[in-house]
């Protein structure tokens, strides 16, 4: 098997064999993207020369028989939202166009330590606003099961490179569901941890109180690798928590005999699409068949998600996107009369549509006269919706459900209705607004052949039960060893 | 249906420091009533007795050591100015 097919744990036993080296492995994942990426689409950048030389910075550890940690070597992609000192950071706006960070994130930070290869930052939809990646300024990425479809967003660039074995892992941010969705439809893994378990610092805000890193990998070991890698304290992000750290591979185990998984009876809704419903309830009774106990259970405000969101999301943005404003980075609108006209200008033809409508709707939001029927409702209804959470896990464990309603669906089918869009959401917001971890993991095909992702969901800080259910499913399926055929 | 009119639109672009031509306006005005029309939704619930969640994390303020640490790095900073001299930002002339 090719090398760049594998997962990271499997390369890394390869590489401290010494069987393999990790440049060798690096070009293997670039000779997979010369073959595919004018299809694909993924990366906005490739970071091919700090690749290599990150590569023998490993491999010469390697060599000289040092302790060396689990993602040394190890080719990952990462979402150009995030940070990475020296490298393009363009959060897919035509206003960073040409933002070389001057610092690197704390998970990129982390990440080196880990002696990971850089192999290049991802396409996203601008700002991480958008549920497709088709609002990107720069390309548009297609998911790489079906290239007439979307790989989902907003980190449809990195979770489509990882479908596609253009990256071993990749790193994504997840506001209202941007690993999960783009994971699910691209058939990877994809998680996003307790609201305060990764850094934020050098993640370029969207909605503060929402946005949070995580990963995409092949399997379930290789989440708990990159979680290992990337969680922890960080007094540079003043919503980071303090609390010991853990070793996520401690909860790889198969074996789930009596664990308690709810089924929100509200999730499988009107429009769930048929294969989606099947594969999922396929997936439950595989779990059930591992000895958990499956019970239904209510989450009622569900349906009241999306309009919370769309809500607060918007109007943390509105107040987040001030920064761009021409002064001090990023594109600079010529011609400006003033000060104020040169804000304007800068402004108007630096974003992109989507990320106008949602800074317009936050501002209108949070306007004068505005506030309480609309921003202040929104966090009251997010109470109950978090309260939902709180009940459900006094009788579960963790919670199981599909991740979108629907399969990857066609580029252009749902650009002119925005409000179709945002209901791509409908699965994921939940989980977010109530600040809980969750992963999207593949549980089979539709007829067609596209993916169909398995949502768990966890209380706050117990990433560990969702691993080991998902390890568990993983072990008794092995459908992540599907690839997609390009 | 909730309407929101283009004299609205005007307000709330000035507001963000954004503009728009007349038929953007038309747009927005229209793709605005309709997601307003969607999270009206919400008032069906009676939020009366319910505290906001603004942050979902049980912190609260979180303070550092009052301690001097080397971060003048102004020059890398610079760099990425679309406009800068004599280690300031250059913007349009502000004061007459």
């Amino acid at each position: 098997m090719p090398l760049h097919e594998l997962a990271a744990h499997e390369l890394h036993e390869k590489l401290k064999a010494r069987e393999i080296t990790s440049v060798e492995l690096t070009q293997s994942v670039y000779d997979r993207i010369s073959a595919v990426e004018r299809r694909v689409q993924g990366y906005i950048t490739l970071t091919k020369d700090i690749a290599f030389e990150q590569a023998e910075v490993a491999d010469a550890g390697f060599e000289r028989g040092d302790e060396m940690q689990p993602l040394a070597g190890i080719p990952i992609a990462v979402k150009d939202v995030i940070c990475t000192k020296d490298v393009l950071t363009t959060c897919g706006s035509k206003i960073l166009h040409n933002f070389i960070s001057p610092y690197d994130a704390t998970v990129m930070t982390k990440i080196r330590h880990q002696g990971f290869v850089m192999i290049g930052k991802t396409n996203m939809d601008e700002f991480a606003m958008g549920s497709s990646t088709e609002n990107s300024a720069f390309k548009i990425t297609r998911n790489p099961w079906n290239l007439d479809t979307i790989p989902g967003g907003s980190s449809g660039g990195s979770a489509a490179v990882v479908a596609a074995d253009a990256a071993i892992c990749a790193l994504g941010s997840d506001t209202g569901g941007s690993i999960r969705q783009p994971a699910a439809l691209c058939g990877v893994v994809g998680m996003k941890p307790t609201y305060g378990r990764v850094s934020r610092y050098g993640l370029v805000a969207f909605a503060s109180s929402l946005d949070q890193i995580g990963p995409f990998s092949k399997d379930v070991t290789d989440c708990a690798l990159m979680l290992n890698a990337i969680c922890g304290h960080d007094p540079m992000d003043s919503t980071s928590v303090n609390r010991p750290d853990t070793d996520f591979t401690q909860n790889l185990v198969n074996g789930i005999s009596g664990i308690k998984i709810g089924i929100p009876k509200e999730y499988f809704i009107e429009g769930l699409d048929a294969d989606v419903e099947a594969r999922v309830r396929d997936a439950i009774e595989v779990l059930r068949g591992c000895g958990a106990i499956i019970k239904e259970i209510s989450l009622p405000h569900t349906e009241y998600a999306i309009a919370t969101y769309y809500i607060i999301a918007p109007a943390e943005a509105s107040a987040n996107l001030a920064r761009y404003d021409g002064v001090r980075f990023g594109f600079r609108a010529s011609n400006a009369e003033n000060l104020i006209d040169m804000y304007r200008k800068t402004r108007s033809q630096g974003f992109g549509e989507e990320v106008k409508r949602r800074i317009m709707l936050g501002t209108y939001a949070l306007s004068s006269g505005y506030y309480d029927a609309y921003y202040l409702k929104a966090q009251k209804v997010r109470t109950l919706i978090k309260s939902d959470f709180d009940s459900a896990f006094e009788t579960v464990d963790v919670i199981a459900a599909p991740t979108s309603p629907t399969p990857a669906f066609k580029v252009g089918e749902r650009t002119d209705d925005p409000l179709q869009m945002y209901l791509s959401d409908i699965l994921t917001t939940p989980a977010s607004l109530a600040g809980i971890p969750a992963i999207s993991m593949p549980c089979g095909l539709t007829h067609s052949g596209l993916p169909v992702g398995l949502q768990i969901i966890a209380p706050a800080f117990e990433e560990n039960k969702i691993l080991r259910v998902a390890y568990t499913y993983e072990q008794h399926t092995g459908r992540h060893q599907k690839k997609p055929n390009l | 249906m909730a309407t929101i009119t283009t004299e609205e639109v005007k307000h709330v672009a000035a507001l963000a420091r954004l503009e728009f031509n007349e038929e953007d306006i038309q747009q927005f005005a229209h793709q605005l009533a309709r997601i307003i029309d969607y999270i009206g939704k919400l008032n069906e619930l009676d939020t009366a007795d319910v505290p906001p969640t603004s942050h979902v994390l049980p912190i609260r303020n979180i303070v550092k050591a009052d301690a001097a640490k080397p971060t003048n790095r102004r020059d890398d900073f610079l760099e990425g100015a679309p406009s800068a001299q004599e280690g300031y930002f250059e913007v349009p002339k502000v004061i007459e």
